[in-house]
């Protein structure tokens, strides 16, 4: 499977504000490219919500999206605390995020179901203290 | 229905319109983020009382149609210039969520 195209972006751990913005900016790449709206909207979304952990969670992290001829992966990495329980992390409305993240909409519990519910593949790799590995792929067909 | 036209209607405010011309093709109402990205659907008209700016990569990467603001939530000058930057509909009304759903049920 050889590899077509490669966008890579750094996450700012410490703007709240600008979260989102590496998929943005990923999400016009994409379009640039021709890919069907449904195809770019998972890929957005399970990247926001990636992202929008990295800032919450791990103090940002670096985003990954190879675009493939058969699907989209994107590799989220990041060295913050890792996931304690995967299990328990996957199931909605379980969160730790604090009140203040609340208040400003997130810490639902939805992220890593929504990353789960929008890509055909997700891969977690986590170690306490040393920092989680989200590997997702949207199959093109 | 086209954004603009539910814009020009007396009920409604047009704080952004890069995109007068999307169509609406259905409503979704919540205000926690990650609840909305995941279930509403591209070209909804998205109802909500949520003002931060992290709406805007919500609707942008959701792909809703716009975003309308009820109760008549007001924006900072930021949000409303990144919406700008970002072609991001946002209209407000004086309705509250309840009203605004049942109002868009009809006309849509």
């Amino acid at each position: 499977m050889p590899d077509v195209l490669n966008f890579h972006f750094e996450v700012d751990g410490d703007d709240f504000k600008s979260a989102g913005h590496a998929s943005f900016i990923c999400k016009k790449n994409l379009r640039q490219l021709g890919i069907s709206p449904e195809i770019i909207r998972r890929v957005s979304i399970a990247m926001y919500e990636g992202e929008i952990n990295m800032v919450i969670h791990a103090r940002g992290g670096s985003a990954d999206v190879n675009v493939y001829e058969d699907c989209i992966e994107i590799i989220l990495a990041d060295k913050g605390p890792g996931i304690k329980n995967i299990k328990q992390a996957m199931q909605e409305g379980y969160s730790t995020a604090t009140d203040n993240i609340r208040s400003l909409g997130f810490g639902a519990g939805m992220g890593l179901p929504n990353m789960k519910r929008y890509t055909d593949y997700m891969d977690i790799k986590s170690t306490v203290g040393e920092g989680t590995t989200i590997t997702m792929k949207v199959n093109f067909e | 229905m086209k954004v603009k036209d539910l814009a020009n209607s007396d009920l409604f405010t047009a704080i952004t319109l890069p995109q007068g011309d999307r169509e609406i093709n259905g409503v979704y109402v919540g205000d926690l983020l990650s609840w909305v990205m995941g279930r509403a659907q591209s070209d909804n008209a998205w109802v909500t009382i949520m003002s931060n700016i992290n709406i805007l990569a919500v609707a942008s990467l959701s792909d809703t149609s716009c975003i309308i603001l009820a109760e008549s939530v007001k924006l900072e000058e930021e949000v409303i210039k990144t919406a700008m930057d970002k072609e991001i509909n946002i209209l407000s009304t004086n309705m509250d969520i309840y009203n605004t759903a049942v109002y868009l049920s009809k006309v849509i």
